[in-house]
């Protein structure tokens, strides 16, 4: 089963890459982009025995710093890889 | 001194350290892989030292913190085994949860890489020994992530404890309030961004990276 976790960065934590990339957003002629946030989106292929504890374990452990990032979690995201 | 230097796959420092380590103990430091669960008896010094480990995947240093060697440099960092952690060697350590915080894209976004002058905020520690309280130094930094950001609460705490063992004297990267590199509560694990391994010898252009690796000589024997 197909599950996603999105790691962004927490409010408040300055993120330099968001800023440049709105800064060329903005050298592009796009108006209207009040501000930039650049996360990742990491796709996990898990066999269906694979608890929902597991997984929020794996963010904790590896896929996210909590320190600096936050996580959430979607499960059965079918067909997400296409 | 017995001393270890940690390698990783895409460390790219590792051999600057060991000629430092060799340079001032006199010893050539043992080179163990990052595989490696277990170190060599009766370390002085553990060092890990710059690179790009595991191409900085995920995040710098995060695919290095979880891999065998760390289990094994986290007990003896437990045990007081003094632990130096430089540039990539810093973004593993705070990943490995051995120091606070967490080391974030240069606010520049740019690679900063010449010689910056730091401040020695603490010389208290095993590793600031060989310098005085509020010198100034001049060292090389090297790096993309060495923007310093941890919470107001740990900040506090840091500079309360005096574990800042580094500011940069002038804007770097962005870190928070200027760190450039830290102690553990316990005092035997130093992070910093800059390189003491590449300022030892007169022909580095600049030696005030030698007075580390003599103070922790001097130190620890």
């Amino acid at each position: 089963m197909k599950t996603r976790v999105y790691v962004t960065l927490k409010n408040g934590v300055l993120d330099p890459q968001g800023k440049a990339i709105h800064h060329a957003l903005e050298g592009l002629g796009f108006s209207g982009v009040n501000d930039v946030r650049q996360g990742k989106l990491i796709e996990l292929d898990l066999a269906d025995s694979v608890s929902d504890e597991d997984v929020e374990a794996m963010c904790r452990r590896l896929l996210a710093n909590t320190v600096i990032e936050n996580f959430r979690i979607e499960r059965g995201a079918q067909g997400a890889a296409q | 001194m017995k001393t270890a230097v940690i390698v990783f796959p895409g460390s790219n420092c590792d051999r600057d350290m060991a000629v430092a380590l060799r340079e001032v103990t006199g010893r050539d430091p043992q080179m163990v892989w990052h595989r490696e669960a277990a170190l060599p008896e009766g370390l002085d010094l553990i060092a890990v030292p710059g690179g790009f480990s595991y191409g900085d995947y995920l995040r710098s240093g995060a695919m290095a913190a979880r891999s065998p060697v760390m289990r094994a440099v986290a007990e003896a960092a437990d045990r007081g085994v003094p632990v130096l952690g430089v540039c990539n060697g810093f973004q593993i350590l705070t990943e490995a949860g051995l120091l606070p915080g967490a080391l974030m894209r240069n606010a520049g976004i740019s690679f900063v890489c010449r010689d910056v002058t730091l401040r020695v905020e603490n010389s208290q520690s095993v590793f600031t020994s060989g310098y005085d309280s509020g010198e100034e130094i001049v060292i090389p930094v090297a790096h993309h992530d060495g923007n310093y950001t941890a919470d107001a609460e740990t900040l506090d705490r840091l500079e309360g404890e005096g574990r800042i063992a580094f500011r940069y004297w002038g804007e770097v990267n962005g870190s928070a309030r200027d760190i450039a590199g830290i102690v553990n509560e316990a005092g035997n694990v130093l992070g910093m961004m800059p390189h003491p391994e590449r300022a030892v010898e007169p022909a580095h252009g600049r030696t005030d990276g030698r007075r580390l690796f003599e103070g922790l000589l001097e130190a620890v024997g």
